[in-house]
């Protein structure tokens, strides 16, 4: 008979020696990679924290009612009111500044992937599978290997959060990037695009809305998992709640979650609204699209073309 | 006429092993034994053709037949798995990326059945397109696609998005998009299939308007008959993934050979596809001296004469020997006696009996000379 209790797979050991030996080998890697985010999250938090409440509550009135009309204008400037009021607006800046960042180094790594995946049905059978690991993984499972891989604190919790947010958007453009009309495809190859030229003038225009989406849920994700990461010593909004279950503050606890629910709502409306707008108005999105496409334009004229990628103009 | 594209031994397989498909397919299996034993569908099956520059050559063939697949294989969108796509005698079948790419920039474009324009784009966008991916510079390509917009007739569109025309007008523009590359070397895949029938004679007369002036080596792949009869000095007609027959419109209609491709041209509408030079007889009198046209020194027709006896009268008919039945019909009613073909400095060129009139628009007895394009 085969007894439970004296034969068993060690798995949870193997995994243990295993992240151990990768944290021993490669703290160097590690340490680069949290470079990048360090520097970034500094950047957003400095500048969030260092704008007055009141100038930030215009700027982002002005940005909601311009993106996505005046209802939403009016439901933002309500709720930072509310956050202000609350005294909660320190610590919902640096989430602010937390989902930011990932949000940005989602988009540097996701949009590249999914497009790789997009073109290559060999690249997205290997791709595939992780992400399905990736998203049916609960999300604080992965705090363990972060915390061992990069330490404790709000950079850390950073990249906890790129991992978690990232899948929606590779899968997003990668469904973008497939659901454009073959005909159209096929009109850029008979009238001699390169590669490139296809997924810049064809491929990518015609993906955004799809890709937009995509970013959504990976705005969301992010604001999720930006709470979940104060168990991580991460700083933000989700510390307060944290804070106020340690104390058994359920008041302080509750101001916390008000702020999260309210920044939650507006991100989404607001990149909700980026992906729904009229095609005919060009977005924010495609003008910043079409910008980088100049600049690589630009540049590869001068230099050899085959040596950019897509995520270059995304830098 | 020389030949701009010659298509040599043609092969396009679908699945996942060509190569051993096409061994099968060498073998003398069928389009069925082979997606049997290989898993594979035969697409194009030892395809040859040549067309003939300056002019409209259409493959003509039923959903599946494989013509869009060939018409593919041609701008080498598809690959095809063995054979030569000839163009001006250089293959390219064996180019490497880049010279397609010059090939597809300035020699060959296309016209898609659903457009094939990008929505966000307005119609001058879409129309400098392949000028766009030249990177000719944006006052030039909006130059030359605002010429081809006047072309077309859609001038005052240009800043319009495609999803505000109507289909018969993004059709125009994605011929005004395929003109302004300069190719000449036109592939018009179901161009117009997804046209209202009205809209759609319309947009054949354009083509044909614009031909006119334009001479582009065209082909154009449809699944009509009516319209490749209408369009085309050359047609090819596919099944099952080769060509059955191909010819001008007249060898066809006249000589099907097969029976599929008879069942098309049953309904062939005679008297506007076949001319006077189809009918006539050569010999201007019944017998020496007998009833007929008078000839003088120089060939011109003088007079006519309804029995031997009778002195020649100058009132007869003449046309040109590309009359078509119809108009020949149409001026020979009430008249009496035959009609003369006469070339342009009135030279006799043959005698057209009113009951070869008749058979040749009914189809009852061939007609003697097979004609040239009236379509």
């Amino acid at each position: 008979m085969l007894d439970a209790d004296t034969v068993y797979i060690p798995l949870d050991r193997w995994i243990q020696t295993a992240i151990e030996w990768i944290a021993l080998h490669f703290r160097p890697a590690f340490r680069t990679v949290r470079w990048p985010i360090d520097e970034l999250l500094n950047l957003i938090e400095g500048g969030l924290q260092a704008t007055p409440p009141l100038l930030f509550i215009l700027i982002f009135a002005l940005l909601s009612l311009w993106l996505a009309g005046r209802r939403t204008g009016i439901f933002t400037v309500v709720a930072l009111f509310v956050i202000l009021l609350l005294g909660i607006w320190e610590p919902t800046m640096t989430t602010l500044a937390l989902i930011a960042t990932a949000i940005v180094i989602c988009v540097i790594i996701g949009i590249p992937i999914g497009i790789l995946c997009a073109r290559s049905d060999k690249a997205w059978r290997i791709v595939r599978p992780i992400l399905d690991v990736m998203q049916t993984t609960p999300s604080f499972v992965y705090l363990i290997p972060v915390v061992m891989l990069f330490g404790v604190g709000t950079v850390p919790g950073a990249v906890a959060v790129i991992v978690v947010a990232v899948p929606p958007l590779i899968r997003f453009t990668n469904i973008g990037i497939r659901g454009v009309d073959r005909e159209l495809i096929e009109a850029g190859i008979a009238f001699g695009a390169t590669d490139r030229q296809l997924l810049w003038e064809i491929q990518l225009p015609q993906a955004l809305p799809t890709i937009l989406g995509g970013l959504n849920q990976t705005v969301l994700m992010a604001m999720v998992m930006s709470v979940i990461v104060a168990m991580i010593g991460a700083e933000g909004l989700g510390l307060v709640v944290l804070q106020g279950l340690g104390r058994l503050d359920v008041g302080r606890a509750a101001i916390g979650g008000i702020g999260i629910v309210l920044m939650a709502i507006i991100l989404d409306r607001l990149t909700q609204a980026v992906a729904e707008r009229d095609p005919k108005k060009a977005s924010p999105f495609a003008r910043l699209a079409g910008a980088g496409r100049m600049v690589m334009g630009g540049r590869s004229r001068g230099a050899d073309t085959a040596t950019a990628t897509p995520a270059d103009s995304k830098n | 006429m020389t030949n701009r594209i010659e298509i040599r031994d043609l092969y396009k397989i679908f699945g996942s092993h060509p190569q051993e498909a096409l061994k099968l397919v060498r073998e003398g299996k069928s389009k069925a034994e082979i997606l049997e034993e290989a898993g594979a569908v035969l697409g194009v099956n030892n395809v040859s053709l040549s067309i003939p520059k300056g002019s409209i050559s259409v493959i003509m063939g039923l959903s599946g037949s494989g013509k869009s697949t060939l018409a593919r294989c041609v701008n080498r969108i598809l690959e095809p798995d063995a054979g030569h796509v000839l163009l001006d005698g250089e293959d390219i079948t064996k180019c490497d990326q880049s010279t397609l790419r010059e090939i597809r920039r300035r020699r060959m474009s296309m016209v898609f059945q659903n457009f094939g324009l990008l929505p966000n784009q307005t119609v001058i966008d879409n129309v400098s397109f392949g000028l766009k991916l030249r990177k000719v510079p944006q006052a030039e390509r909006y130059r030359k696609a605002g010429e081809m917009l006047e072309t077309v007739g859609l001038s005052s569109w240009a800043s319009h998005l495609p999803g505000e025309l109507s289909g018969g007008m993004r059709q125009r523009v994605g011929l005004a998009r395929a003109l302004a590359t300069e190719a000449d070397v036109l592939i018009m895949d179901e161009a117009f299939s997804a046209l209202d029938p009205l809209i759609r004679t319309d947009m054949q007369d354009e083509l044909l308007r614009l031909q006119h002036s334009l001479h582009k080596t065209v082909l154009f792949i449809t699944h009509d008959f009516q319209e490749a009869l209408r369009l085309g000095s050359k047609i090819a007609i596919m099944a099952d993934g080769a060509v059955i027959r191909d010819g001008t419109p007249q060898e066809i209609v006249l000589d099907p050979q097969h029976e599929y491709v008879a069942a098309f041209t049953r309904n062939v509408d005679r008297a506007r596809l076949f001319d006077a030079s189809s009918v006539m007889t050569a010999e201007p009198v019944d017998h020496p001296g007998g009833a007929g046209f008078v000839i003088d020194g120089d060939g011109r027709v003088t007079g006519w004469r309804g029995a031997e006896s009778d002195p020649p009268s100058p009132d007869f008919i003449s046309v040109s020997p590309d009359t078509v039945l119809l108009d020949i019909a149409a001026k020979a009613a009430g008249r009496k006696g035959p009609v003369a073909v006469v070339d342009d400095s009135g030279r006799f060129q043959g005698k057209i009996t009113e009951s070869a009139l008749l058979a040749g628009i009914a189809g009852t007895s061939e007609p003697q000379n097979k004609g040239r394009a009236h379509a």
